[in-house]
């Protein structure tokens, strides 16, 4: 758990970066720092394993004041992933990404244990790539090192400063659905910057949206997209922030509040779609008229029955205008 | 693509039979004689020479590695203009003003000798450490910050590694250009190989320059070649410019 306490950041001549920002990273979440340019978020992230100096206000992280504990100890409990991997060339792969365990004092076998098993999340052989260089790799691949080397020595907190901002976008999506995927197993209380909408409402558990150092909104995607506090918030997610909403939810979740349209066996131009699809790309779709019907199964192939552009636009009604606000905790 | 490489085969084997052609010619003029009928006199040069090279490299390397190192320190940063700005301007006076100079300060012979390579030899070393170290990538000091890496940890598992091709690439410059260098050593009494030169050249005798002048030549290459198969031992394997073969 990480919280943050009126935490501020002023630069020499007056120039203020963070104006005491409160909110609090649950255990097990991820946080996303999201805001334009020079709002400060990268600044807020490092603020956390003391890369810049707090001025004002506190971090806790797990109940003890970050400024309490020995920053080099600090440092090595957290795990740090940057968007340029940071990979360092004159080290193997199995080198890089052991130096924090290295550093704590691991014996050789522990650490040749931890690297396998980490390659091995990954979907790398740690047989093959462990003694090749950095330079060796595909960009992709090396992030997913840069990711690895972060978890090396299961740090309960991560900070990450948009570590797939660098990846091309087909790559940048792969390693995001593998890494959340890795966050199901290792449960890490992690912050991650981010300045791409779409990332953000896909990583995300809660989005912190930061202008000129303050905090405009601390919620989960879907309220945000669905109710945004002002303006500010508003344009940020941008006119199609009803479509953007729509990738929070799944065919399963509008089945179980407004029901699904009867299938009519007699149309033969039929596509099926999984339950679990996203709406979004249900709606593009539909928009796409790939099919006169488009049949809904589950995973066992049953039809369930069958969507239309109606249905999901009563859904979104629901959704944005009928549905009571939910009570959040810890805001 | 064929066409430059028909021209650098043409270049190299042309150089190669001028190369040829004088030793031809050198020998055929017994040029070469000295070496062996004053072969005393010879190997005492050369280990003169060597020693000329060996003390003011030692000493300019103990002074301009840790010096670079310290100037890319955070706190002794302000500082790096102006040690900078000194090493160069060591390098602008000419050779043979340094000597002149320092005869006046430390009398004439080996220690004025050796003075004035050192001096020489600091420039690139020290250039190359500062430029070493400054050219890696600040995303890689501040990941090793991050992971909570010492300072001390930093430099010696990060910086220096992957400074060391361009801190040896100086120390084998300023070690090649004090081979030649050192032949000049003999204008304020420090011996060496250049005592045959200099008598060569005043007494218009090239046996004499030529028995002295090669053999620097020769030095300096086969200095240049251990050094090189040095930096190959030392450079880790990922911090090599790629064209390296």
């Amino acid at each position: 758990m990480i919280t943050f306490d009126k935490t501020t950041k002023t630069y020499e001549g007056n120039v203020t970066a963070v104006k005491g920002v409160d909110f609090t990273v649950e255990k097990g979440e991820i946080v996303v720092l999201l805001g334009p340019s020079g709002c400060g978020k990268t600044t807020l992230l490092r603020m956390v394993n003391r890369l810049e100096s707090i001025s004002d206000g506190k971090i806790t992280i797990d109940g003890q004041d970050s400024m309490s504990l020995n920053q080099t100890a600090l440092r090595r409990k957290i795990g740090y992933v940057i968007q340029s991997n940071g990979l360092f060339p004159n080290m193997t792969i199995e080198e890089n990404t052991m130096i924090v365990p290295d550093l704590l004092g691991w014996s050789k076998k522990d650490k040749k244990e931890r690297f396998q098993k980490l390659m091995e999340m990954i979907g790398l052989s740690g047989e093959k790539f462990g003694k090749r260089y950095p330079h060796e790799l595909s960009g992709g691949q090396q992030q997913r090192i840069g990711v690895i080397r972060a978890l090396a020595a299961d740090p309960p907190v991560m900070l990450m400063d948009e570590p797939f901002g660098a990846l091309d976008p087909i790559i940048r999506e792969k390693i995001q659905d593998e890494f959340l995927q890795i966050q199901k197993e290792v449960k890490k209380t992690i912050l991650f910057v981010s300045h791409d909408i779409d990332e953000a409402i896909k990583m995300a558990d809660k989005i912190v949206l930061l202008r000129g150092g303050e905090l405009m909104q601390y919620d989960t995607p879907s309220e945000m997209l669905v109710r945004p506090k002002n303006e500010f918030v508003r344009e940020f997610f941008g006119k199609d922030r009803a479509i953007k909403s729509l990738s929070l939810h799944t065919i399963q979740d509008l089945q179980e509040m407004i029901g699904l349209a009867e299938f009519d066996d007699a149309i033969a131009d039929t596509k099926t779609i999984n339950v679990n699809h996203d709406l979004r790309n249900t709606l593009s779709m539909l928009l796409n008229q790939e099919a006169d019907q488009v049949i809904v199964s589950d995973d066992d192939g049953n039809k369930l029955g069958a969507i239309t552009i109606d249905i999901v636009q009563k859904y979104l009604h629901y959704e944005i205008k009928a549905k009571p606000a939910p009570v959040l905790e810890g805001v | 693509m064929n066409k430059k490489k028909v021209i650098s085969l043409v270049v190299r084997y042309s150089v190669y039979g001028l190369v040829a052609l004088f030793f031809f010619w050198a020998i055929r003029n017994h040029y070469f004689d000295y070496i062996f009928t004053e072969s005393t006199t010879f190997w005492h040069l050369v280990k003169q020479h060597l020693q000329l090279v060996l003390v003011s490299s030692v000493l300019a390397l103990l002074i301009a590695i840790p010096g670079g190192i310290l100037v890319t320190r955070k706190p002794f940063r302000r500082a790096e203009w102006v040690v900078s700005n000194t090493v160069n301007l060591g390098q602008t006076i000419p050779s043979l003003a340094v000597l002149a100079l320092m005869i006046s300060i430390l009398g004439i012979g080996f220690q004025t000798a050796v003075f004035a390579l050192f001096i020489y030899s600091l420039l690139p070393m020290y250039r190359n450490t500062v430029a070493g170290i400054d050219s890696i990538d600040e995303n890689l000091i501040d990941a090793a910050r991050g992971m909570g890496m010492k300072p001390i940890q930093i430099l010696l598992r990060i910086e220096l590694p992957n400074a060391a091709y361009s801190i040896l690439a100086g120390v084998r410059t300023a070690i090649v250009l004090n081979i030649g260098t050192a032949a000049l050593a003999y204008v304020v009494g420090g011996g060496g190989l250049g005592v045959w030169i200099f008598t060569g050249i005043q007494l218009f005798d090239n046996g004499y320059l030529i028995s002295g002048a090669i053999p620097v030549t020769l030095l300096a290459i086969f200095v240049d070649y251990l050094l090189r198969l040095l930096e190959r031992l030392i450079v880790p394997e990922g911090s090599k410019p790629p064209q390296e073969l």
